[in-house]
Formats: C-alpha cells, structure tokens, sequence
C-alpha cells in the first residue's frame, strides 16, 4: 500500500522490539468472536490512475462545462487561482486546530485577519473563526440570542431559505424553541404588520436574511426597530456575501449569522462551505465557536492564541455555548485570500457586476414573463414567473447545457409556475440572451398585465 | 542546549505583518472583464441600501499576497513536515490524489440544486461512500449530511431522541464515561438530555458493574468511545451493549478511534446501534487547521426512518435521486447534503487502499502506538498498563516531581521537531501525554521521537527550567494567554 511507509522488515523489528510473536497479539484484546475475518467487501485497491478516471467519469456525469443560473444559498462566482495555490501548502492543508500557538502562527495569524475583514464587511465588532456552514450559523445564532436574552422563542422570516429554516427547526425541536413564521408582503419583504404581531415576550430574537431567498433586500433598519422595540435581538442572515460589496450592511443587527461560500469556495455540489458569526463585543462571550486572539510573548513580541475558550466543549463540557469542535479553517481561509484579492475597490466593483447582470437579465425577461417582487431593491437574483412549467423551460434550456433557474414549487408553491434565477459576474451576455429566448418560446407566456396580483397568491 | 536534536535545524524564517499593515490605496491584485451589459445606476437601484465604502479593507498586489501567505504558512507546523501525534486527532498523511480529484469541474462547480439528470455523478459518489462505510462500520444504513463529528453526535441523538418518542417517551439522560470528549457532553445537552457520568474502572474501561446499576428506563443511551480515549479496547463491549438494551437503552459509538478498528472489527458486529465518523480522521480528509470535517452517522435498521433528510435512493428507472418526503425523519441538520468535497476525499482514500490496504493500515497504527509505548515505557509513567491499540497515555508523575508539567514537556517537544501529543487529556489521567502516531510514521521517525521524548526526560532530571522556559526555537515563545482572554484583541484597528 503505497500511503504505508513501513517495509515487512521495519514491521518485524518492531514486533520484535515490542514482544509480539505477530502483529494479531496487538488485536488479541478484541474478542474473538467480534474479530472480521474475512477481506471487507469494499472495491479492490485501485491505482493512482485508476482513480483520477474513475473521478473523472463521475464528474462527466455530472454536468461538467454546464452554465449555470442557479443561486439560492450557493454561488457561481469566478475563483482567482493563487486561492487553491495558497491553500494547498501543506503548512495550512495538513495543520491541526491551532491549539500550539508557537507552531501555529501562519493559521492563527490568518484566522485573525479573517476575524477583521468579516468584521469591516460586516459592520460588526467581532466575529468568530468559522462556522460549519450559513444555515447551522443561524441556528446557532438563534440559540445564542436565546442565552442572552433569557427568551425561547424565534420569528423567523419566510423570506429566509427553506433549508435554513429546516435546520433551525431541527435544532429547536428539542430546545423547547417555540418557532413564528413571518410571511412576505407583495415586493418579497418581511411583512412588518405581521412581523409586529408574531413578536411576544417570549421572543429572543427575530432572524431575517438579507438580500433574502428572493434576492431582495430587507428594510433591516425597520425590522431592527420592531424587534428591539419588543426587547428582541435582530439576527439577520447573509446568503450572498459578494453582496456586501455595494449593499449596506446590516448594521442595525445584533447578530450576522453568515455564509461566505461566494468568497472562493468551490460550489462543491453543496459543501463544504464556511458559515460565521459576527456580532457585538458585549456578547462575545455568549458566542459560539473559536477565536483567535491578540496577545504577547515573554518578550513582548506580537501573537496570536485561541481565545475565550471557557465558552467551549473541551472545558465546559455540558455547559458550553455550543458542542462545535471542528469548523471550516481551510475553507475560512479560501474566503480570507478572496477577501484580499478584491480588497477595498474590488469587491464593490465585483459586486457591481453581479447587479448589472441582474439587472440586466431581470428585464430581458420583463418582456415575456413576470419578475416578481419588483418594488424593492435587488442584489443579484430575482424570482421570474411564467406560464408554462418551469420544469419544462428548464428541460428545454438544459439541452443547451445550461442550467436554468431554480423552480420554486417546493420552496412557496403559493408562487405557482415561479423560478429563482441567479446571475453572477461569471453570466455573459450571450447565454443570458439565449435563455431570455429560450423561456420566451413557449408563446404561452403570460404579459404581466394578465398576472394575477401576486398579493392573493401569497395568501 | 545539551541536547542537540538530529531531526530539526534551525533556519531563517521570512517577518510579516499583517496584511492590513501592507495596504495602500491604489495597489489591486483583481481585474474584471469589460461589462458584457449596460451599466447601471447603483444609487437607483439600491437607494439607502447602497453601500458607499469598505472601510478597512485592504489594497494589494498579487506578489504580496502570495508572498504574505506564503510567510504566514512558513510559521505552521504541518504532517507534511513531520510527525504529528496529537491524541485521538488522527494525524495521518492527506493523500493529494484527494486534493486532485475533489477538484474536477463537475464535481468542484457543481451546483447543489443543479438537476438529478446532469448530477448522477455526485450521487453515485454519495452512494458508493455511503456503501463502503456501511461495509466498514459493519451497520445498516447512513446520512453524510453532518458536517463534523460534533455534527454527527447531535444528529445521532437527534435520532435517538425521535427512536425513544416513538416508543413512547424521549427518556432523560445520557451515559458518558468520565473519560469521553468535550463534545459528547456538549451535545446531549443541546438535544436536551441530562448528562450522567460513568466511571472507569481501575484498567481503564467502563466499570460494568456501575453501568448495571446506573442503567435504567431513564437512561435513552451510552455514548461510548470504542477504543476509548486512552487506547484501550473495551473487552466487555458485549455485556455492555446488553445491559443497555436489555432495559430499551442505545449503544451510541464516538467513531474518532475508528482508525484503530477499520478492517479489523466492526462496530455493528459488537452490538453498537449509532456511530459517527470522522472522515478527517481515519478517511484522510485533510484537517485545513481546523476544518472542513465530515461526520457521517451509521446506525442499525431501527433507526433507518429517523434519517435526515434528503436520503440518496435509487429510482425506477436506475438513476439516483434524492428522497426528501420522509414524514419521521429528525429534519435537516445542514443545507444541502453535507461537505460532498469531503466525501470525494474518503472515496479516493478507501479507493486507494482496497480491503488490503484498509486492513494493513490499521495495523500499522496500532503497531507504532505499541511501538513508542514500549519505547518510553519506565521513562514515563503509564497509569494504565491494560493493553492499548492506536494511541498510548502516559502521565508526568515522574516529571512533575521536578515541577515540570505536561504541557512543559509538549513545549520543549517542539525544539525536537515534532508537534506535541495531546496535553491534559483524558481527563481522567492527571496530566496526560496521549500519542497517537498513526500509520503514516515510518520506524526511523518513531526512533527519533522515542529519543527526543527520552532526551527530554534527562533534561528534566538535570536542568527543569530549560525545559519549563521552552520552546526556546520558534518565532515566538510562550504567549500570554491569560492576557488574551483578559482583554480580548480580536480584531485588527488602524491606528487612530
């Protein structure tokens, strides 16, 4: 076995050293009976080739070169290449958790420099150094909102991503977390009337996204207002980070619960990807999850530590903030060379871009079908309704290999014959332009006149 | 320094200050394409929502970034450089197939939501996984959806949890061994269980006496590291999981020993019901400096209908699908369906090894845990002497006479060369060195691990406070951790 560094002699000797006839006397403490013996039943060893084609053949089947208008929580955005250069040194790949300071400057230093520019994005005080992902950041945002409130219960906007929302029920379940679900008004934001009504002492938190499911930003000063009215905290979700580049962040937040795929993470069929916490210094110690801090050595020279472990597992055991041990380093790294790369004038260009394309493609399609939720602004993706299926304009567009919008039946079926499309820096113009044609040829699409107010359909 | 290391030099490493500190305006390392659409009016558009500026963020060149982390990943230590015996870590080579493999264009761009059609390759990576471990584990079914092991211990009592509601009542506590990790306390509370704790008995193993008496209708399962966290394999694993479902109880495994194990002995086989993976561990997949983990869950056919959903299936018509309508199932416990490029990971590792492979590298690691354990056993004191498997736990009984603690020790390790074990861990062992070196270590780095632990013995006897003041060769010394906790700095500020 070719990982295996040890040839049959080094094996002998060191049985030999060791006192063992033969290398069963070391599994002699298994019990007989539970001992395997036979060969596992899993594919025989394969060559280095071997397995390069067989990767090769599954990624073929899986839609390899295809253009993609799908967004939805996972963002087709460019990945400059000194990303996988930097990340694949094997000082950072092949690093344990950081727990050696002395031996772990480069990754401590970095998380620190991670910590800041969420922080400056943001527009919060402090963040932590990864989370597993956008949706379990939430929940556990929500969780932590409950601790520093002594509250139970959440509002949780509609207009937050299915999953997300499915992942904070599962957590909540067994926290005895009473959950209220706001619903949207007709240009796709939080219904306030509503939101106002769904709020009660019980409530912890109110947890929003923005730019929401829909791709519309929320009018996050005005949720803030309500929530904190009632004694509430404001945790408020970011699917796309690249919106942060030209959209306000949501300062008014007590809690960003975030997910910073869009930042150089690979679309990797869903993961793994990089969630994080940011917040206000005054909760930082009811904060999930590592931080990395400043500190000085015994000669006054600048480092940095794992800090403010008090809060976590491995010392508090059943009383800690959270049971997170493992979270999303390499990958928080991914983000944080992103994050340097486009820098200060960068990432607002970039996210220049992403709107122009939106834009763009928004009223391409504003002549042959309905975009919804037109009444509020937008970063990079809109919801189109149509006529026909948008599983059979799907159908048709995929011949093309490119991958339509994503149909929203499952998500609100109360939206009937919706799709969430996504446009990125990455879209040209010559494929918007040949779907904008392709959902046009079914000549049954509805003009908007004819559409039913969308007000009703939401009811 | 008496003692000169034949493993390390010492050499000049690069400064570099943060990257904040290299910024000024008008540096770029992006360029954009020319804009294939209309321009668009920002402020229109967006209105009070439009942000104007990016604060702090910083403006540099593509050279200095590369040169910044570059430096940055100069001051890390990594088992690419060396032996790594962190304890119950499971520091094993990251085989770069992995890296290459995970980064082919359909499975590194595509889209989770992309359609079933054009994604039957991810699926029967999925399947095939699920396959293998299922295979390994010796259990019935699996979700890949946790995103570490922490992640898997909360989805399998999640699903323990909805296996006792159905049987009536989720019950109220949870059984851990004092000698258990962090996270197995931390997540039954957050599925809401009382912890109670289990005593070891005197060789180091559950007391299985005290477990009969301390099981009962109150108690939904044993969250039991198999082998247990210092090494040792517990021998009467089969009465164990008896007493726990002769009174309805679960016999949940903490998978991260599962390195001692894989081809060797399957947990199903032994009577455990649930077990959680840590594919960065025994699969290979690369811990990054703390993550991106993966910790599938394994579990027998009566906890099949509480998976989380979506499950992989295989439809009419042979393609795979994903199933969601799953109406007792615990939820979702992650967008999407877990960190898929972990899984491409595992696959080309098991690929990789074949059963052959599997079954010689569990060997292996067991054979250079026994080997170091022989190495300095008499030099440093080990408080269990029951046999143990991939890892070893001495203590610094010995030492601490001379006032030198564990983590003194782990810190002049370093001058050595070597990454430090794993310090004060089990708790159940006062100042612990817990070594685990896995099967990646060849016998001529174990000897100069045996020899630098050896020489660090005698330094304790001659002079203690050299090896108290160590490291003496980083780039920095011992960091004032009190300090940092104090008065938390945890983020860069210009200065004003």
């Amino acid at each position: 076995m070719r990982y295996l560094p040890k040839s049959p002699a080094d094996r002998e000797a060191m049985l030999k050293a060791i006192g063992a006839r033969s290398i069963d006397d070391l599994f002699a403490p298994i019990p007989a009976e539970y001992r395997l013996n036979r060969d596992l039943k899993v594919p025989r060893q394969m060559a280095e080739s071997e397995i390069v084609d067989w990767f090769r053949e599954r990624s073929r089947e899986n839609g390899e070169a295809y253009a993609t208008f799908l967004g939805a929580g996972a963002y087709a955005h460019y990945r400059p290449v000194i990303i996988d250069s930097l990340i694949s040194r094997g000082e950072f790949l092949t690093a344990y958790t950081p727990y050696q300071p002395e031996i772990s400057q480069g990754t401590l230093q970095s998380i620190f420099e991670f910590q800041t520019m969420i922080c400056e994005l943001t527009g919060m005080e402090v963040a932590n150094a990864s989370m597993y992902d956008g949706s379990t950041a939430a929940a556990e945002a929500a969780m932590m909102a409950c601790r520093v409130t002594g509250r139970n219960a959440v509002a949780i906007a509609r207009s937050v991503h299915l999953e997300c929302r499915e992942v904070l029920a599962t957590y909540a379940h067994h926290q005895g977390m009473p959950l209220a679900t706001v619903p949207f008004t007709d240009n796709g934001r939080v219904n306030l009337n509503e939101l106002e009504k769904a709020i009660t002492p019980d409530t912890a938190c109110v947890l929003i996204q923005s730019p929401n499911f829909f791709g519309t930003i929320e009018d996050v000063a005005a949720i803030a207002d309500i929530a904190h009215k009632h004694g509430a905290m404001l945790v408020v979700s970011i699917a796309e980070a690249v919106s942060l580049g030209i959209v306000g962040p949501p300062r008014q937040a007590d809690i960003i619960a975030m997910e910073a795929q869009s930042f150089g993470v690979p679309l990797g069929f869903g993961g793994p990807y990089c969630g994080v916490i940011a917040t206000r210094e005054q909760y930082v110690r009811q904060m999930p999850g590592r931080l990395v801090g400043q500190t000085t050595d015994r000669n006054g020279k600048r480092g940095f530590v794992l800090t403010l472990a008090t809060r976590e597992q491995h010392i508090r055991r059943e009383k800690a903030t959270s049971n997170i041990c493992t979270n999303q380093a390499l990958i928080a790294l991914m983000a944080n060379i992103f994050m340097t790369i486009y820098g200060k004038v960068g990432l607002r260009e970039l996210a220049k871009h992403n709107l122009a394309k939106a834009t763009y493609t928004a009223q391409q399609f504003g002549k042959h079908a309905k975009v919804l939720f037109s009444g509020a602004p937008r970063f990079n993706e809109f919801v189109v309704q149509t006529s026909e299926d948008p599983y059979a304009i799907n159908g048709r567009i995929l011949e093309h290999k490119i991958v339509g919008g994503l149909p929203l039946k499952k998500f609100y079926p109360e939206l009937g014959n919706a799709a969430l499309w996504c446009c990125t820096e990455m879209t040209t113009r010559t494929t918007i332009d040949a779907v904008v044609g392709l959902v046009a040829e079914s000549g049954r699409s509805k003009s908007p006149k004819e559409e039913v107010d969308i007000q009703e359909v939401v009811r | 320094m008496k003692h000169v290391t034949r493993k390390a030099t010492r050499q000049v490493n690069q400064n570099e200050g943060l990257i904040f500190e290299k910024s000024s305006p008008g540096k770029a390392a992006w360029k954009l394409p020319p804009l294939d659409v209309p321009e668009v009016d920002t402020a229109a558009l967006l209105g009070s929502s439009e942000r104007k500026d990016l604060g702090n963020m910083p403006e540099v060149s593509e050279i200095e970034i590369i040169r910044h982390f570059t430096r940055l990943s100069t001051w890390n230590y990594a088992i690419d450089l060396g032996m790594y015996p962190l304890g119950s870590c499971t520091m094993k080579y990251n085989p770069r197939v992995n890296e290459v493999v995970s980064r082919l264009d359909g499975l590194a761009n595509g889209h989770p939501y992309q359609p079933e059609k054009v994604s039957q390759g991810a699926l029967r990576i999925l399947q095939t996984l699920s396959e293998c471990l299922i295979e390994i584990t010796g259990m019935d079914a699996i979700t890949l959806q946790p995103a570490a092991g922490a992640h898997g211990e909360l989805t399998g009592l999640l699903m323990v949890r909805a296996y006792h509601e159905s049987k009536g009542a989720p019950r109220k506590k949870i059984l851990i061994p004092d000698s258990a990790h962090g996270t197995n306390p931390a997540t039954a509370a957050m599925v809401g269980y009382a912890v109670e704790n289990l005593k070891s008995s005197a060789r180091g193993m559950v007391d299985v006496a005290a477990l009969a008496s301390q099981m009962n209708e109150e108690v939904a399962a044993l969250m039991l590291t198999n082998p247990n966290t210092l090494g040792v394999f517990e021998q009467e694993i089969h009465k164990i999981a008896d007493i726990m479902h002769a009174k309805g109880g679960l016999l949940y495994m903490d998978g991260a020993n599962m390195n001692a194990l894989v081809g060797k002995v399957r947990p199903g086989d032994f009577g455990v019901d649930l077990m959680h993976l840590n594919l960065h561990k025994t699969f290979s997949t690369p811990h990054g400096g703390g993550g991106p983990g993966s910790g599938p869950v394994a579990i027998k056919k009566i906890l099949e209908p509480f998976l989380p959903t979506p499950v992989v299936i295989a439809k009419p018509d042979d393609t795979l699908g994903f199933e969601y309508n799953r109406p007792r199932s615990v939820g979702r416990v992650r967008a999407f369906y877990g960190n898929f490029g972990m899984f491409v990971r595992a696959l080309a590792y098991t690929l990789a090894n074949g059963p052959d492979g599997l079954r010689q590298t569990t060997e292996d690691a067991v054979l250079n845990a026994n080997y170091i354990r022989k190495g300095l056993e008499g030099v440093y004191d080990l408080p269990y002497s029951t046999p143990t498997m991939h890892e070893v736990v001495f203590s610094d009984k010995v030492q601490a006479k001379k006032g030198v603690k564990t983590m003194d020790i782990a810190k002049r390790l370093i001058d050595y060369g070597f990454h430090p074990y794993t310090t004060a861990f089990p708790l159940i062992v006062p100042g612990a060195l817990m070594i685990e070196p896995t099967e990646s270590e060849p016998k001529e780095e174990l000897d100069l691990f045996i020899e630098a632990m050896k020489s660090i013995a005698e330094e304790v006897e001659e002079d203690p406070q050299m090896v108290l003041a160590a490291p003496h060769t980083t780039r920095v010394s011992r960091l004032d951790e009190t300090a940092a906790a104090r008065k938390p700095v945890l983020r860069w500020k210009p200065a004003s």
